[in-house]
């Protein structure tokens, strides 16, 4: 990988972790009315896997969203009036946190439901299969995810098929306040890939060039017509389940294991890494962070001073409005 | 003889008059598979996947050499995965597809409400209709030949509680072909529901493509003094019975709404200014069922045109008996319409 696509990587991470903080902060103003799913500490996943991903792939996300779409180069305007509920949202303020959708990138929209995306995602990549192009679907999901049947009847049937699809496991063992091991029989999500005919791997999720490694192993997989692959990363969210909450210590987390996961931070371990390697300097960690910054403030400005949708518009977009 | 080839069919040939005009007669059955067949030469979008669609028996015929004359990649057998290939299609759909999922018993697609009201039926919605989900969702009902509890339901009054998603239900080979070609071509989330009772049915059947409203229902036969709304195969039995009360001295007029959502409330209501009575039958359990909406509709908007309140012939809130002496006892039939239509008009 070129050392340009390094500094892309990071920028992303930072992207994420900057713009989630701050949606963190302005949370307790009460000016965001949807339920948010913070990602930090997560972030090396979504950028590991999208810095390999065209414009033209589709990415599907859950509840948990915010990193994919900005990975993948979703409008960031257009997400945090999403989130203020607003006209100029991605969604029109109808989806809120848990639904950003950016089709001109191909986010098709993210599901709400556990595991409901997975499907969504197999069949954009059958449609790739169908329509013979060589668009790449990421699905992204939770360990949580893997108790559910259609994580198992979708990787059967994109096997069956061969499809151009890519499943990424976030494990970040709690599904809301239920740790993996009350949940699932063994810790070993990645090994269901076996059975189901595909590659499977278990990384370190919080390492972004062992992530970038997998995936674009996997995704290049896809565009050769080679069939699915299986990621699943390891990594932690250092918030609660929803909102702004530090749960750890409240009988939930063990204050142990939360240090640990800190101490594996994606985005401090490959700045160190790059900062090593001569690629980053504080200069330009400045600069980054700067550009980022003033990114940010234009995008909430731009979010508190847009129009609410008018009562008007309730009963709008129930059914498609054209046939084709 | 094994139960898969018996007679869970009607066994007399009902032919559906003044449908069209031309005298091309097609069971509909066959209605069906011209409109897969037209609508996978005409759109290369259109794909057909099922448990079952590519085999001997091709869905009761209705898909029947399809795989053989459009390839594997448009026409295939799926895994018994009903929620999930629901979510397949429904992606396929968003990515710019017009996938048919096709479920042999409308029973399974209980296994796939996730994917049908979570996901394909709020999409549009949930996102401003920046992605659209245009699929369609066939089901069929079966009855009798001990189909019992599990192989016979008609689920279509639990589903018309879900906005975003069309339902259409049409009970004539004409309507058939038409309906199928307008839920491929809308752009909409559509289930259609079909009746195995239905696939003997004739009628007169164009041979170019056509499409039918969405929402619009049709007059099946003229009256002055009882409404008879029916759905889906109850149009057979509702006609039956309107042959009978007109030996009876009664006039009723029989409405075919084919499509349940949107519903054609007009027709309902015009049709009931003239009579002043109304007789709903539907193929599912009373409860919150087609009829119910029905007469719900009628209630807020024609309660002062009706002379005597609404009555609903539907299946009983049970579970289908699988006895032949307590299925005959379950299912409605044009007798019980004919009582209840002469209860309504004489008493």
């Amino acid at each position: 990988m070129e050392k340009s696509k390094w500094i892309e990587m990071y920028r992303t991470m930072r992207l994420i972790r900057l713009i989630e903080q701050r949606i963190n902060d302005e949370y307790k103003f009460d000016e965001i009315k949807t339920p948010i799913h913070l990602s930090i500490g997560q972030e090396a996943v979504a950028a590991g896997v999208c810095i390999h991903l065209r414009k033209d792939d589709y990415v599907f996300g859950t509840h948990r969203s915010h990193a994919q779409y900005i990975a993948k180069g979703g409008d960031i305007k257009k997400m945090i009036a999403e989130l203020y509920l607003r006209k100029t949202g991605c969604a029109y303020g109808r989806g809120g946190s848990m639904h950003l959708v950016d089709p001109d990138v191909g986010i098709l929209g993210s599901s709400a439901i556990v595991g409901g995306n997975i499907p969504l995602g197999t069949g954009t990549a059958l449609a790739s299969k169908i329509l013979k192009n060589d668009r790449v679907t990421v699905v992204f999901f939770g360990d949580g995810a893997a108790d559910e049947g259609t994580f198992h009847e979708s990787l059967n049937f994109a096997s069956l098929k061969k499809l151009p699809v890519v499943y990424v496991c976030e494990n970040n063992f709690y599904a809301i306040n239920s740790h993996q091991l009350s949940r699932q029989v063994g810790d070993n999500i990645y090994k269901w890939a076996q059975n189901y005919g595909m590659p499977g791997y278990r990384i370190d999720g919080n390492d972004v060039l062992e992530v970038s490694d997998y995936a674009e192993k996997a995704i290049s997989r896809c565009r050769n017509g080679e069939g699915p692959t299986l990621i699943e990363c390891l990594t932690y969210r250092w918030k609660g389940h929803i909102g702004t909450v530090d749960d750890v210590g409240d009988g939930y987390r063990p204050k142990e294991e939360y240090d640990y996961w800190v101490s594996r931070c994606p985005i401090k371990r490959f700045s160190e890494y790059l900062i090593n390697m001569g690629v980053l300097n504080s200069e330009l960690i400045e600069s980054i962070d700067r550009e980022i910054y003033s990114l940010i403030e234009e995008a909430f400005n731009f979010a508190q001073n847009s129009p609410k949708p008018s009562p008007s518009e309730l009963l709008d977009y129930v059914y498609a409005d054209h046939t084709g | 003889m094994p139960w898969t080839t018996i007679q869970v069919e009607k066994l007399d040939n009902f032919f559906i008059m003044g449908d069209s005009t031309g005298n091309r007669v097609l069971t509909y059955r066959e209605a069906l598979h011209e409109a897969f067949d037209q609508s996978l030469a005409r759109d290369p979008r259109v794909f057909i996947m099922g448990e079952g669609v590519d085999d001997a028996a091709g869905i009761f015929g209705t898909t029947k050499g399809l795989k053989e004359k459009y390839g594997a990649d448009r026409v295939f057998d799926t895994p018994i995965s009903e929620n999930s290939l629901t979510g397949i299609a429904a992606g396929a759909a968003m990515a710019g597809l017009r996938p048919i999922l096709i479920h042999a018993r409308m029973d399974f697609m209980l296994l796939s409400f996730d994917q049908l009201v979570n996901h394909a039926s709020k999409w549009c919605y949930m996102f401003g209709g920046k992605v659209t989900v245009p699929m369609v969702v066939r089901t069929i009902s079966a009855r009798g030949w001990g189909s019992g509890a599990q192989h016979s339901q008609c689920i279509q009054g639990m589903l018309m509680n879900v906005p975003g998603l069309k339902i259409v239900a049409p009970a004539t080979p004409y309507d058939a072909k038409g309906l199928m070609v307008s839920a491929i071509i809308d752009s909409s989330p559509v289930l259609f529901v079909e009746h195995r009772w239905l696939h003997k049915t004739t009628g007169h059947v164009p041979e170019e493509l056509y499409s039918i409203p969405i929402g619009k229902g049709v007059i099946r036969r003229e009256g002055r003094e009882i409404t008879i709304v029916a759905v889906s195969y109850m149009l057979v039995e509702a006609l039956k019975a309107a042959e009978k009360l007109q030996d009876a001295g009664i006039s009723a007029e029989v409405v075919d709404l084919r499509s349940l959502k949107p519903m054609d409330e007009n027709i309902i209501v015009e049709s009931v200014a003239k009579t002043g009575r109304l007789l709903i039958a539907d193929t599912g359990c009373k409860t919150g069922s087609a009829a119910s909406e029905i007469a719900a509709v009628a209630a807020e908007k024609a309660f002062h045109l009706l002379k005597k309140p609404i009555r609903r012939v539907c299946c009983p809130d049970t579970p289908t008996p699988t006895s032949d002496v307590l299925e005959k006892a379950y299912y409605p039939t044009a007798e019980d319409i004919f009582k209840e239509a002469v209860n309504l008009v004489i008493e």
